[in-house]
């Protein structure tokens, strides 16, 4: 093993995660490779249903309902392999190696408990200490993410903070036991925009001084701009381009990141001008895997992208796309062709 | 907290207020004649008519009425012509052997029905869940006296386990009492139970699959201490408002169970205040069953106070 290899913290090996539900086999992620190093920020992005955060939730093995199944794939954490965890194992790395940030802080919190209770016992339940010890931890904890008035904090309920203040909270309870990867699913999707960047730059901060690494799943490319080393951009269950994210932004290669990238507003753009969308839909994750996903919203669709799924190329180091038209000798120019049809 | 408590106290008054004002009309629009039935048919016309004056019967309604009413302010509940007593006293007498039949019940009932409630929410879906949903079922639906006759039937006539009827005595020992208490306790505990188990699992299916459940779990809490503590917890307002509907209506459903074991509580009082027209027997027993439905819905309310913070005052 070389140094680079000790460097990663989080690797991924070719994960499914399917939902097996009365119509059919839903292939939620399907085939999902990555690597995380150290103390490093990968972002995840895609839109709703891309399998994102089924990839974020499989990491923690934290399934919704029994008929969600990781079918193959492996997930190792530096060099534990998470999928053969006993349920004991599972509890120990949940909440102290590897903690998770959810959506929406206002119904992440136990609402009939004390924020003090809920910390102690997230603390007592990881660290073999007093009662007493654990509330002055999480009174410290508090004080690191920027809450006033920790003390008092403790003492409240979780409709008595707001938003912001919640999603606070739960990154304390998260840095509590020092993880050394933060999973942080669309964690300011619910917050309004002051807020959100107050709360990036509060786990910008805390990566820097606890050195830990962060997966961050979001639709919001701008965040991923600000925050991340790497991104994934995920359609339909894979994995459609994977890249650090300067080389994402300046040299995107596939036609669904171009697709992503012109959709997001512009400052410059007059207020008259209407976002730029990608037609279509995406495709019935039951019918996935036979063909390029993005085929049917793609503009520069072939016959070979009907016929065969594309594989995920490396084209340049480090930057891995998945499209037939990118991985040849000859690659495609953005803007090449018209819209089919036109 | 105690402001709204004795808010919620003032407010049971209009309630009860009613209560007695159909009480009242109701026994009146009763057939029969009170002093005919504790004087026997074949009595004077002239013992008769004492009989109505004594007990105010030959007053006009609204007079019976007033006088009724200021009777309860002053704490007088009347007095019971079929027992020869004071009513206030009679009732106070019978609770006890009530109050322990029903208690015991419902304690069994609320303890079986919430553990299957809630094995049968994790287990969703599963043979357990099917088959003690379908018992829950059956025993919302099964008419108490059938089951108490099928029940006497089997394990008292057939088996010879259990007594037929009666309240089992301290002085032939432990086993005497509970004994008497089976087969009846558990006629008074099915409906309780099954409503528990329903309310449990249903509740705690929708608090497991909730938002902080998931975050819980994703925080490495044990499995034990997500459901048990923080499920639970969060599933109980409905479990309580059940609750305080069964611990009323068990403790007047038991007219019926009491009836048919010959439980000598106030279930059968009522029956014999019915059968020989006792008007301040039946508005007695019908009052202070009133405040034991008002009062389970006050602690209802309160108990809510305790256990959901956002319900701060209201």
């Amino acid at each position: 093993m070389d140094m680079n290899e000790k460097d990663i913290i989080l690797r991924v090996e070719g994960l499914k995660v399917y939902f097996y539900t009365a119509s059919g086999v839903n292939k939620a992620v399907d085939g999902v490779s990555f690597t995380l190093k150290k103390g490093s920020t990968m972002g995840i992005v895609g839109e709703s249903g891309s399998g994102k955060s089924v990839t974020s939730s499989s990491v923690m093995r934290l399934m919704q309902a029994k008929s969600q199944k990781i079918v193959d794939g492996s997930i190792t954490f530096e060099d534990i392999d998470l999928l053969k965890l006993s349920q004991r194992e599972l509890l120990k790395f949940r909440g102290d190696e590897c903690c998770m940030i959810f959506q929406n802080p206002m119904t992440s919190l136990d609402p009939v408990f004390k924020i003090g209770y809920q910390m102690v016992e997230m603390i007592q339940e990881h660290q073999n200490i007093s009662k007493k010890e654990a509330w002055n931890r999480a009174v410290e904890a508090l004080k690191l993410v920027g809450i006033p008035e920790a003390e008092k904090r403790m003492e409240a309920y979780p409709h008595e903070l707001s938003g912001g203040m919640c999603q606070r909270v739960i990154i304390a309870m998260a840095v509590c036991g020092d993880p050394k990867l933060i999973i942080a699913d669309e964690p300011t999707t619910a917050l309004d925009v002051t807020v959100q960047a107050q709360v990036l730059e509060l786990l910008r901060g805390l990566q820097k001084k606890l050195d830990t690494a962060i997966l961050l799943i979001t639709h919001n490319l701008g965040v991923v701009w600000d925050m991340c080393d790497t991104v994934m951009v995920m359609y339909a269950g894979n994995t459609v381009e994977y890249a650090d994210t300067k080389t994402l932004y300046k040299e995107p290669m596939h036609p669904y990141t171009w697709g992503l990238l012109d959709s997001m507003p512009k400052l410059s753009s007059t207020s008259k001008e209407e976002l730029t969308t990608i037609p279509g839909t995406p495709p019935d994750l039951r019918l996935t895997g036979r063909c390029c996903n993005f085929y049917n919203r793609c503009p520069y669709v072939t016959d070979k992208c009907r016929e065969s799924v594309p594989p995920l190329v490396e084209v340049e180091p480090g930057h891995f796309v998945a499209c037939h038209r990118q991985n040849g000798a000859e690659h495609l120019v953005r803007g090449e062709v018209n819209r089919h049809g036109e | 907290m105690i402001k709204m408590i004795l808010k919620r106290f003032l407010q049971t008054i209009p309630t009860l207020f009613i209560v007695v004002t159909i009480t009242f009309c109701l026994t009146r629009m009763l057939p029969g004649d009170p002093a005919v039935a504790i004087l026997g048919i074949e009595a004077k016309q002239e013992d008769i008519e004492a009989m109505r004056a004594k007990m105010n019967l030959d007053k006009s309604l609204p007079e019976q009425y007033q006088l009724y009413i200021s009777g309860l302010v002053k704490g007088d509940f009347g007095y019971s012509y079929s027992y020869r007593q004071d009513v206030f006293g009679l009732i106070a007498s019978r609770i006890p052997n009530t109050l322990s039949l029903t208690l015991v019940a419902l304690i069994f009932a609320f303890l079986i029905g919430t553990t299957v409630g809630i094995v049968a929410a994790i287990k969703q879906n599963t043979l357990f869940d099917y088959v003690f949903m379908l018992l829950a079922l059956v025993g919302v639906s099964m008419p108490i006296f059938w089951m108490a006759l099928m029940l006497v039937l089997q394990f008292s006539v057939k088996m010879h386990l259990l007594p037929v009827m009666g309240m089992g005595d301290w002085s032939k020992g432990f086993g005497d009492v509970v004994s008497h208490m089976i087969l009846p306790g558990f006629c008074l505990a099915t409906i309780p139970m099954a409503t528990f188990a329903r309310t449990t699992r249903s509740s705690m299916i929708e608090t497991l699959s909730s938002d902080y459940i998931r975050c819980l779990r994703a925080r490495g809490i044990r499995e034990w201490k997500v459901i048990m503590i923080h499920g639970l917890k969060n599933a109980l307002p409905p479990l309580v408002t059940v609750l305080g509907l069964q611990i009323a209506s068990t403790f007047t459903g038991a007219i019926i169970t009491e009836g048919i074991f010959s439980w000598p509580g106030m279930g059968t009082m009522i029956n014999t205040a019915i059968n020989n027209r006792d008007y301040s027997l039946i508005q007695g027993t019908v009052l202070f069953s009133a405040i034991m439905f008002v009062f389970c819905n006050m602690l209802v309310d309160i108990a809510y106070l305790l256990l959901n913070p956002k319900v701060k005052e209201v």
